[in-house]
């Protein structure tokens, strides 16, 4: 499904990422960890296309498409999905009408039609009990006022209906408390599924006692320095990074 | 300036009108048109308005033509004044409860003598105001309204404005006078509209008393052409727990100048003072508003909004007076531009005087760009870098545009402003995304 072959990424005049090799297939979590400044987000955010972050060599085919050449509205409606690490609040505009939009533009690329107001309720409705979206959240303004475990479950909730090939998580669980880590893991995991894909981009073990990965990679100064199954995170979690740095 | 124009202006009427015209033409005579050394006017110079030589405006063809087009012009009831000349061909005015007078103001200086003759001219100050002078110096017609105590008006009266020639260059000088009753209630909305390319000049007076425990909803919505200049002045007056509520939305002129006061002179008065803008290529568009709070417990709100592309230019200056009476004042004051290019500029200016001590005023101004990180995150749900764009463009305006209470006044607003918005940005498009 996606394909990333010594990618290579520069923000704010650094390089970053000094070529990443990455292979997933759908159906498959692979878990992203690494210690602070190793460019974990930074792959998440060039993967999704945001425009600080330039892309200075390598390749990332997407479903056989060439992914660095599409616009980031273009990767989100042909199936790229990013839950952001500090989702943005957008004052005067409302949450439900947001998700909407962001409904309907897939659907317009997919040659579906758009959905109506009651289909979209339903939908909502349908979505909503999982990550415990109450009405409230829907008629605020997008993010806005939300607390940390909102904006999360907000994120999560935007997958849920968006229903992308590939999602890339980026520190979804920074800042949870338990009760809204396990529902924004159970949130994801009802949408594993064998046409799926996830990246989950983590700094602690503790997410992924939730959501389980078939392959954990590690980074470290911008390169996968390790990769292996779950167990490399327990691994991670006993050891520390520290021992990775040293090898 | 004008002098010929002048030579020309009307005569007749009432003896009081016509010492008024008098002391009009020569107030402007006196005064001629502002410069940017007059504080009132420092960064706007309307002196491109003096450097054509304008004639009074006459009778034109193809009337009804002119208010298509525009925002909400086929309102079931309305007033369509023809360079500054009541249409009573074009004008619709069933459906009003009895005792309810909307018409010509020329009619009513002699079917409402004593009530023209008691409002008329008490807030538009043409002894400081040169364009007032100006506007005062040719009163001859315009709109009147008149609702008795204690009558709803239900029907939104909408009051179209056309200026316009065949052939050269014309000016008009619009006037109307809203008075309304002691527990009254009317809402009124103001359009001036024009031909597209035609340049002219309008030159607007608008006077609204609000009576005791009345309310009055003013709309005026500013579509003239983009080559035209308009220059408009609307005064409102309240009276004990009075309300009153001005929307502006000021969309056309190539220099527009709006200048809004209200008077807040009965205990418990509320006023809302908003207003919308748009600037673009490199129009000038130029917001004055005044709240004056005369009397005690009285509370005013105030939000005026601007988006300003092109090398356009936008003035806001918000005065809010405090008298020395006007204790437990609650006045709010919210300035707010959105600059979407970067050869756009404003200047902007809250000004506050307050002379009593026990009173709660606030104001607060905000420049700005669209955020790039809200229009990353819109993008990354799949949304064009346009459709961001334009949500988050609606939602900065939302604010003043869901405080139109006229339904269809709205929707046909938020159409006009992405219409004229869309041409714009389809260049900027271009250039960055």
């Amino acid at each position: 499904m996606l394909d990333i072959r010594n990618l290579q990424v520069r923000a704010d005049d650094k390089d970053i990422l000094k070529g990443i090799d990455l292979h997933v297939n759908a159906g498959e979590v692979h878990a992203i960890m690494g210690p602070n400044g190793s460019g974990k987000s930074t792959l998440a955010r060039a993967l999704s296309g945001h425009p600080e972050y330039a892309v200075t060599g390598g390749e990332v085919t997407f479903e056989g498409k060439d992914l660095l050449a599409m616009d980031p509205d273009e990767r989100a409606r042909e199936g790229v999905f990013m839950a952001f690490q500090y989702p943005v609040e957008i004052a005067g505009v409302n949450n439900a009408n947001f998700l909407k939009a962001a409904l309907n533009a897939k659907r317009k690329h997919n040659g579906q039609p758009e959905l109506d107001a009651y289909e979209f309720i339903s939908l909502v409705k349908e979505k909503s009990k999982l990550l415990e979206i109450d009405d409230s959240m829907l008629k605020r303004a997008v993010n806005e006022g939300f607390s940390g475990g909102e904006k999360k479950r907000n994120e999560i909730f935007q997958l849920a209906l968006l229903e992308p090939r590939l999602a890339i998580l980026d520190e979804t669980d920074s800042g949870l408390d338990i009760d809204a880590l396990k529902l924004v893991s159970a949130g994801v995991n009802a949408m594993r599924s064998p046409d799926r894909a996830f990246i989950v981009v983590t700094h602690y073990q503790r997410l992924l006692a939730y959501i389980v990965p078939d392959y954990v990679h590690v980074l470290s100064g911008g390169k996968i320095v390790k990769s292996g199954g779950k167990e490399l995170a327990l691994e991670l979690e006993a050891k520390g990074y520290g021992w990775i740095d040293a090898a | 300036m004008f002098a010929g124009a002048l030579d020309k202006r009307p005569q007749g009427g009432p003896r009081w009108l016509d010492d008024l015209r008098n002391r009009g033409a020569a107030r402007f005579a006196a005064l001629g048109i502002p410069t940017v050394r007059d504080e009132e006017w420092r960064f706007t110079n309307v002196s491109p308005i003096g450097a054509i030589d304008f004639t009074p405006a006459g009778q034109i063809s193809g009337t009804a033509e002119r208010l298509n087009g525009f925002a909400y012009t086929d309102a079931p009831v309305r007033l369509v004044v023809v360079n500054g000349r009541f249409d009573t061909t074009l004008s619709r005015l069933k459906g009003l409860p009895p005792g309810v007078h909307a018409g010509s103001l020329g009619d009513a200086l002699k079917d409402y003598a004593d009530i023209v003759q008691r409002y008329f001219g008490q807030l538009a100050d043409v002894q400081t105001r040169s364009f007032t002078a100006l506007n005062t110096a040719f009163v001859q017609d315009g709109a009147f309204i008149h609702v008795p105590d204690g009558v709803t008006v239900e029907a939104p009266i909408h009051v179209v404005f056309v200026t316009g020639s065949d052939d050269g260059h014309v000016m008009a000088h619009p006037r109307t006078l809203v008075v309304a009753g002691a527990g009254s209630q009317v809402t009124v909305i103001e359009s001036y509209v024009g031909g597209a390319g035609e340049t002219y000049f309008s030159n607007a007076v608008s006077e609204v008393f609000v009576g005791e425990n009345a309310g009055v909803d003013h709309y005026k919505v500013q579509q003239e052409s983009l080559d035209a200049f308009h220059v408009g002045a609307l005064h409102a007056h309240t009276s004990r727990s009075a309300r009153f509520s001005s929307h502006s939305f000021a969309l056309g002129g190539r220099i527009a100048r709006n200048d809004a006061s209200a008077i807040l002179d009965g205990e418990g008065g509320e006023c809302t003072l908003n207003g919308l803008y748009l600037a673009d290529r490199e129009r000038l568009i130029d917001n004055h508003t005044t709240i004056d709070h005369a009397k005690p417990h009285c509370g005013s709100h105030e939000v005026y909004k601007g988006i300003l592309g092109g090398r356009s230019r936008a003035v806001f200056n918000g005065k809010i007076i405090v008298r020395q009476d006007a204790q437990k004042t609650d006045a709010k004051q919210t300035n707010r531009a959105l600059l979407l290019t970067d050869g756009a500029t404003i200047n902007t200016k809250p000004q506050l005087e307050i002379f009593a001590d026990d009173v709660k005023c606030t104001h607060g101004a905000a420049i700005g760009q669209l955020d790039d990180e809200a229009i990353f995150y819109l993008r990354a749900r799949g949304m064009t870098y346009a459709e961001a764009r334009d949500m988050l463009i609606h939602a900065f305006a939302g604010q003043v545009l869901d405080g139109v209470a006229v339904e269809p006044l709205r929707t046909a607003l938020e159409a006009e402003l992405f219409d004229q918005l869309a041409k714009d940005l389809a260049e900027a498009d271009g250039a960055g995304k």
